[in-house]
């Protein structure tokens, strides 16, 4: 794209009629028009790479904008909230002095193209994202969706991916502590690669991304600038993948953990030193987002010489170093007299850092390089004047057939025998069975403060040695609730998480969340999102929980067939003393185990249905959020208290499902009664949500009972803890062996 | 008195913060060292920490081993200074020919992350006193390169000596020869492992076991006894 003369600013408006490549960058007719409308002449070659990948779907989430709105409008009230939506990532008060922040992000596309790299470079932004904010990473979590676990393409998918996240992460030292694995169909050829990561810092350390200050320099530091991943975010994340056209491949970045970590430990160290006064990590769109972002912010201008970016390949044009996603760099913007010890720093971590440019005390962003300007623009263009869409949408005309087909009218287990079938069929199917093969891939020891981590509910980190202070965070999202009704489905989803975190005595306080979707070209889907958007942003409202950020993710889909509708939600939480966190697995024989909330006959989109059925139909379980915050509160007192010694939430596979993790994690068996007003095959597969199964000790019985009477939250004693089987009274029963063999032996069977 | 024990710190080390809170849990002080500072701050024992030295380019420690204070580790070592190393620092070691043997990539091509089940061989060594002999214990283990090997006649050394410190019970996770899990030098005062005691020093995190604190207890007795 490189010309001769140099396409300067000054050659642009001379020439007119040049046509450029604007199709191919990805933008529309009307959205080159509109550019050139802002410039009052036709943009140069650079120009164009910058607004092509940052009004790309990816960088201006101009589909999706109109709807998120709600995250903000609705907000809750919350003291808790220090930074919102907007930043890198969200950050939130966890008392004592610490503040923690923590995103959730997609790298589905390139996971796709090029696995191991696709899911290494996932991990890699978003830890950039919580450095960016002045925080020290210390966990990350991985929700991840792969099409059907027998499928051949998911042996060459999954192994790759859990590859990329665990040589990623685990080189820099992160524990990884939860996250999902869930095998869908609908996932082939467009799988989910999800990723967390929370930080922590002192709440004087926030840091923000803006350039204020004229005379203040510019520094581009980390890895050198190279021809990965141009266009990626443009072109690959934009558009659906389509047989006909070329191979994508050299658009998937390559990462560098090792040069990460060394950013992480430099970037540190100079924030400690107060050496940075604003600060942006490059990820899509790299130079172009860092630059305008960071300009934008700010209150001046910013000017910027591209020849003195570091690369790995001089041969690099203009528009290529402005467009690369070479990973592990960051930008920042330092005072002059301290730039000598930013730099100093820098190269006592073998950092390679360079001064390439500086805050200038007018309103635009200009660009040079050998020595003429080929960027002059208002940088809020290029940021935040993207393009807004009002996409149609429309309820998809197969909505009711679907939610009347009815779940609850399946034929059911009529036999005792039968039910010992379909349980050992439930715990051994792909999406119940034990993900120990792909979580022991994963470090989750490192930096010593790993409280919980997978298949714990939620994970947990200690974050103050001394008092106990902690944090704790669960993924959840389930694509079958959210086909079935997405507005329920992404509330569920929200439920779900909450509850996870409730559920090992965390207090809830904010979400993020990565909305994974089809085509927004596609009114069906994009009905799902709005849907999906309103569901989430009133449920977070309702309790309390405000969206701190996140992430979208559209053009999930291959032809004509979108992904299920998959809003993943992350929920963080807080507890005071790691000490009272309330694991999974049972403790002690003879604790009585007691089931609290309602359970009704609620099987739409349940695993049973999927695993025995092969069904996806009716409606979602009913959501009543004010039922889930009662049984946060009830769950997190008992744990405060020390009335339980072992907590699991109900979701997937229903009670028992819950009843088998936690007696195979504590290699203690349980004896169930179906209580009265309850079927055995309700009692046991049902997913009605607001639901944990919890054990309690029998000196704490009577207390127990008190505190949810009165509450008035539904507490049935269902067992006990004892012996080494699971048994259902007059039904069945199960040895932990076997057990153990069918869930446990699934996933290595089918990847190992 | 209390001891001074050093940990070192390279670019892409990961358990050094872990480890200065080890030996700080086992009441000893602990010190930063800097992979270009060949000073070791007049400490008593140096821990050489798991991690990604280097990036693990061109072989696990195999760069580490070249760094400046390296020259005065390798030096004091032989002098009779303790020095353990652990996942990482154990390769270090090897590479440095403090220890013999060396690590492979292991036999299952993964990164493996598990609490894993040890026979400890010999309580005798600097590190390993508060130990007894034949004692099981559980320790995490991670790594990507951890599959030990030596040539024929050096295990057959290692085993007569009674050099074989630590070994893998129950399971093999990465296809290690002889099981072995960690070994010792000839005078007892170098010891190397693949799992993470550093890891395992208090209840409630990790794996909630704390089987991993006699290494920082042993050489605090020894070093405040000397």
């Amino acid at each position: 794209m490189s010309k001769t003369p140099l396409d300067t600013v000054e050659h642009a408006a001379a020439t007119p009629d040049v046509e450029l490549p604007w199709a191919e960058l990805g933008l529309k007719k009307d959205e080159y028009e509109r550019v050139v409308e802002i410039l009052g002449r036709r943009p140069t070659g650079a120009e164009l790479a910058m607004y092509s990948v940052m009004w790309s779907e990816h960088c201006s989430y101009k589909s999706s904008k109109v709807h998120l709105r709600q995250f903000g409008e609705k907000a809750p009230e919350s003291d808790a909230l220090l930074v919102g939506i907007g930043e890198n990532a969200g950050v939130v008060d966890v008392g004592q002095g610490y503040a923690v922040t923590f995103k959730v992000e997609s790298h589905n596309h390139p996971s796709y193209v090029e696995p191991y790299q696709g899911a290494a470079t996932g991990v890699g932004g978003i830890v950039r994202d919580i450095i960016a904010m002045g925080a020290r990473p210390v966990a990350v979590v991985d929700p991840l969706r792969f099409g059907a676990a027998d499928h051949p393409d998911t042996k060459r998918v999954l192994p790759g991916v859990v590859a990329g996240i665990g040589g990623y992460g685990n080189c820099l030292g992160l524990p990884n502590i939860g996250g999902e694995v869930v095998f869908d169909a609908c996932y082939q050829g467009n799988p989910l690669v999800n990723a967390g990561a929370i930080g922590v810092m002192r709440h004087e350390d926030i840091h923000l991304a803006k350039a204020s200050g004229a005379g203040n320099k510019v520094i581009l530091y980390g890895a050198r600038t190279g021809g990965d991943g141009i266009g990626g975010a443009s072109i690959l994340a934009s558009e659906t993948f389509d047989d006909a056209k070329p191979s994508k491949r050299p658009a998937v970045q390559v990462g560098d953990p090792f040069q990460e970590k060394l950013l992480i430990e430099c970037t540190l160290e100079a924030f400690a030193e107060k050496l940075v006064v604003g600060i942006q990590d490059l990820g899509a769109a790299g130079l172009s987002c860092a630059t305008s972002e960071l300009a934008s912010n700010g209150s001046g201008g910013m000017r910027v010489t591209l020849d003195d970016v570091p690369l790995r390949d001089s041969t690099l044009s203009p528009e290529e170093i402005l467009m690369s996603e070479s990973q592990e760099r960051m930008c920042a913007v330092v005072e002059p007299e301290k730039v000598d010890r930013f730099l100093e720093i820098c190269d006592k971590w073998d950092v390679i850092a360079t001064v390439i440019g500086e805050v200038t005390d007018g309103d635009r962003l200009e660009i040079y390089w050998h020595g003429g300007k080929i960027v002059d623009v208002d940088p809020r263009t290029v940021a935040h004047d993207g393009p807004v869409y009002e996409r149609p949408y429309a309820r998809p005309s197969w909505q009711d057939e679907l939610q009347a087909d009815d779940a609850n009218k399946l034929p059911r287990p009529g036999t005792g025998e039968e039910l010992k079938d379909q349980v050992l069929k439930l715990v051994g199917s792909p999406n119940q069975a034990s993900k120990q093969w792909i979580t022991q891939q994963y470090d989750h020891f490192v930096q010593g403060n790993t409280v919980l981590a997978q298949p714990e509910d939620s994970g947990m980190i200690r974050i103050d040695e001394a008092s106990g202070l902690g944090v704790a965070i669960a993924t959840d999202g389930n694509g079958r609730y959210a086909k079935l009704d997405p507005y329920a489905g992404a509330q569920l989803a929200l439920a779900e998480a909450y509850r996870n975190v409730a559920t090992t005595g965390a207090k809830p306080l904010a979400v993020s969340d990565c909305l994974n979707f089809g085509s927004p070209e596609d009114p069906a889907v994009m009905w799902q999102f709005a849907e999906a958007v309103r569901g989430l942003a009133d449920g977070c409202r309702q309790l309390g929980t405000p969206v701190t950020g996140g992430n979208v993710s559209l053009y999930n889909q291959t032809g004509e067939a979108a992904i299920h509708p998959t809003p993943v939600v992350a929920v963080l939480g807080v507890i005071d003393d790691v000490a009272r966190r309330t694991p999974v697995a049972f403790q002690e024989d003879g604790q009585l185990l007691y089931l609290l909330g309602d359970t009704r006959e609620e099987f739409g989109g349940s695993a049973w249905s999927q695993v025995v059925h092969d069904h996806l139909g009716g409606l979602p379980p009913k959501v009543d959020l004010e039922r889930e915050r009662l049984l946060a509160e009830i769950l997190i007192s008992a744990s405060r208290d020390g009335m339980i010694d072992s907590a699991h939430d109900l979701s997937d596979g229903g009670l028992v499902q819950a009843v088998v993790e936690s007696a195979l994690l504590g290699g203690k068996g349980a004896r169930l009664v179906v209580p009265d007003g309850l079927d055995a095959f309700t009692f046991l597969f049902s997913e009605s949500a607001g639901r944990a199964v919890v054990a309690v000790p029998r000196s704490e019985e009577v207390r127990f009972n008190d505190m949810c009477g009165a509450r008035g939250l539904p507490a049935t004693r269902v067992g006990v803890v004892d012996g080494d089987t699971v048994e259902v009274q007059g039904e069945f029963a199960l040895t932990l062996a076997e057990l153990r063999e069918a869930h446990e032996g699934t996933i290595p069977a089918l990847l190992g | 008195m209390t001891a001074r024990i050093g940990v070192v710190t390279f670019p892409g080390s990961l358990d050094d913060r872990d480890t200065q809170r080890a030996i700080r849990v086992a009441g000893a002080e602990p010190v930063a060292l800097w992979h270009k500072d060949k000073d070791l701050k007049q400490v008593d024992a140096v821990v050489l920490c798991g991690g990604f030295s280097y990036g693990d380019y061109l072989r696990a420690g195999a760069i580490a081993r070249f760094s400046p204070v390296m020259d005065t580790v390798i030096d004091q070592a032989r002098a009779g200074m303790p020095v353990l190393g652990i996942c990482n620092g154990f390769q270090i070691l090897t590479e440095a020919h403090l220890l013999p043997g060396g690590m492979l990539g292991n036999d299952h091509l993964h990164f493996i992350c598990r609490d894993q089940k040890l026979r400890v061989e010999n309580a005798d060594t600097s590190w390993t006193t508060d130990y007894t002999a034949g004692q099981e214990i559980h320790i995490p283990l991670k790594n990507m390169d951890g599959r030990y090997v030596a040539d024929r006649r050096t295990l057959d050394e290692l085993e007569a000596e009674g050099r074989v410190a630590f070994r893998y019970l129950d399971f093999n996770p990465n296809g290690s020869l002889n099981d072995i899990a960690g070994i010792t030098n000839a005078a007892g005062n170098v010891v190397g492992l693949m799992p993470h005691p550093e890891h395992a020093v208090e209840p409630l995190i990790g794996t909630g076991r704390t089987d991993g604190l006699p290494f920082f207890t042993s050489i605090l007795k020894k070093l405040v006894n000397a």
